[in-house]
């Protein structure tokens, strides 16, 4: 594997980490499975780039896909809250919506970047390699990110949806207003995955209707195997797992792209993803199997 | 520098051989978003002309093939390791690829094959000498020829209709043509969207009276299930003309089209210019060259149209039955 080719895993990895922080909140914490997300990463892709051709600021563009992927959220939480639909249904209802409403927002179904500004242009302008520049920028991002979730969950509000998620019954006894605690979670939840969208267009250079199919897939993997990796027993290591899973993800896929000559070919590469992600996962099991740890607090 | 040259030597380890390490081995890697028989024909292609150029694959020429499998997500990442790999020119085949090659790749050479708007995807500036380092070929269809076509066929065609899918990049900037080229051969264009293929049998039923024909594009979704739209017509006695040479043969009563393996070759040439040193802001954006028409009598006589004589002389290929 080239090391541009790795350290753009590592980049796509950071982008999809986001993803998988918007997931964390919904499927872990408030136990609220969201195809959402498949709308939403789009969404955000979609509001930016749309903006960024129309002459607006990258920055603010990017925000306005935060606002947008936090709306769908809402309605997601709103059909499920007020009209009483299944979570699972009422996430579904909407990804099929954004659907429409993205291509309404592109009037097309791809929006080209090339040559426009992004946020990523700032790193042309230090005289930094674009390689080295990005992973370190959406670094950044990641452990702000981060840190607001940390501080967030541990805050009253956060621990109050914490309850709401865990327990809806007790939570709803100790006086919580767990159909609101769903609403903020949700949008947030969906902020984040469309700033990921948003990110991830000015990166590839175009946002396309197609970007979101599978996101909830990848979302979902990268959080199963960061817990796999890490048996996360707090908030921190739990958002350091996602980090990790969305970053090993993307590098199983590179080292799928590299497996040539073992006579595997371009067409086997889903498969050989999946193959390397279901290792990933078992791995850790397999490890604890055989060396038998003992002395666990 | 000697890192460099480490994961260089360790990438060619697979490949080690006499021919491999020939100091004048040039190196093309292809990036294509989907597998699918014209995208497939086209890559297929592009390998025919560089070998009759003399860069033949396991001689002269490395060749490095990745396919994204439809996931763009994927396709950004087999561009950037095509970036790292460094060869002499990367290959992109439809559009989504050659955006993500194009913002990859910032020192290499960048040749894209089937896209349909290289303008409206910022891929170049403009057509003739793009400059820069990205050109290549576009399939955009002369659809003012394929009107012509329908007129000669149905004589007193007023209103045409057309079935597409409003989420595919292509059919979009073709149905902006349509309508542009439509309106100045004075016919009216209706159009019935789908978004996906178990749709189309509703959507052509949807056409039937409003139009005197149906004349479809390249939509890769439409095309796939076309064999609804073929029923319709016959059903219906309404004319089904296509853009692509193959739904003749599955069906529709004629088409002036051009195969994906002829614009891989045309592709191909461009790349061959670039290995010999040519510099690619030079080379112009080309449109398709070649044009065939292919007729198919049965499905006229299905539909109700009676063919002009003069057509079957000029038919290439006669098929169906």
């Amino acid at each position: 594997m080239s090391q541009i080719a790795f350290l753009g895993a590592i980049e796509v990895g950071l982008v999809f980490a986001l993803v998988a922080f918007g997931v964390f909140l919904s499927f872990r914490i408030l136990d609220f499975p969201d195809l959402t997300v498949d709308g939403s990463f789009p969404l955000g892709g979609a509001v930016c780039a749309t903006l960024i051709t129309f002459g607006w600021n990258p920055w603010l563009a990017t925000l306005a896909a935060i606002t947008a992927g936090a709306m769908a959220g809402g309605v997601t939480a709103w059909l499920n809250v007020r009209l009483k639909i299944l979570h699972l249904l009422a996430s579904i209802l909407t990804m099929m919506a954004l659907y429409s409403i993205n291509l309404r927002i592109m009037g097309k179904p791809n929006v080209a970047l090339l040559g426009e500004p992004t946020v990523l242009s700032v790193f042309d302008t230090l005289g930094v390699k674009y390689y080295y520049a990005a992973p370190i920028g959406f670094a950044v991002v990641v452990i702000a990110v981060a840190g607001f979730l940390l501080f967030f969950l541990k805050s009253e509000l956060g621990l109050a949806m914490r309850a709401a998620g865990a327990n809806p019954h007790m939570a709803k006894a100790q006086g919580i207003n767990t159909g609101f605690m769903i609403m903020v979670g949700m949008a947030l939840s969906n902020g984040l995955v469309a700033l990921a969208g948003a990110l991830f267009a000015q990166s590839t250079g175009n946002a396309d209707i197609t970007m979101g199919v599978g996101v909830i897939l990848v979302g979902l993997a990268s959080v199963i195997g960061g817990e796999a990796l890490l048996t996360p027993r707090t908030i921190l290591l739990a958002l350091l797992g996602c980090v990790i899973g969305s970053i090993l993800y993307r590098l199983a896929v590179a080292a799928a792209l590299n497996t040539d000559f073992l006579g595997l070919q371009a067409q086997d590469l889903n498969l050989i993803t999946a193959a390397l992600v279901a290792m990933a996962i078992v791995l850790p099991t397999a490890k604890r199997a055989v060396f038998k740890p003992t002395g666990r607090p | 520098m000697s890192k460099k040259l480490l994961v260089g030597l360790l990438s060619l380890l697979p490949f080690m051989s006499p021919a491999a390490l020939a100091a004048d081995e040039k190196f093309v890697a292809i990036t294509q978003i989907v597998e699918h028989p014209a995208l497939d024909a086209c890559r297929k292609g592009v390998q025919d002309e560089l070998a009759e150029r003399g860069f033949k694959v396991g001689e002269n020429l490395k060749w490095m093939y990745e396919s994204a499998q439809g996931n763009p997500t994927t396709a950004n990442q087999i561009a950037k390791k095509f970036a790292g790999e460094e060869p002499d020119v990367i290959v992109a085949i439809a559009t989504p690829s050659a955006i993500t090659a194009a913002a990859a790749a910032r020192n290499t050479p960048v040749v894209f094959s089937a896209v349909t708007d290289p303008l409206g995807a910022k891929l170049v500036k403009t057509l003739k000498k793009p400059g820069g380092k990205v050109t290549g070929t576009m399939d955009m269809l002369p659809i003012d020829k394929h009107l012509q076509l329908v007129k000669r066929i149905v004589p007193d065609v007023k209103t045409i209709g057309t079935i597409y899918n409003p989420g595919e990049a292509n059919s979009v900037s073709l149905v902006e043509r349509l309508k542009e080229e439509s309106a100045s051969a004075g016919l009216i264009l209706r159009e019935a969207a789908v978004t996906k293929s178990s749709e189309i049998l509703n959507a052509a039923r949807s056409l039937v009276g409003k139009v005197d024909a149906i004349y479809l594009l390249t939509d890769n979704t439409v095309i796939s299930g076309v064999e609804a739209v073929i029923k319709v017509g016959e059903q219906n006695k309404l004319p089904v003309i296509a853009a692509d040479t193959d739904t003749v043969t599955r069906g529709a009563i004629a088409a002036y089209g051009f195969n994906y393996y002829d614009v891989g070759r045309q592709t191909g040439g461009i790349v061959a210019d670039i290995l010999e040193g040519k510099a690619p802001g030079d080379i112009d954006v080309q449109g398709v060259e070649k044009l065939e028409l292919y007729l198919n009598p049965g499905a006229a006589e299905r539909m109700g149209v009676k063919l002009d004589p003069k057509l079957s002389e000029e038919a290439k290929e006669i098929v169906g039955g």
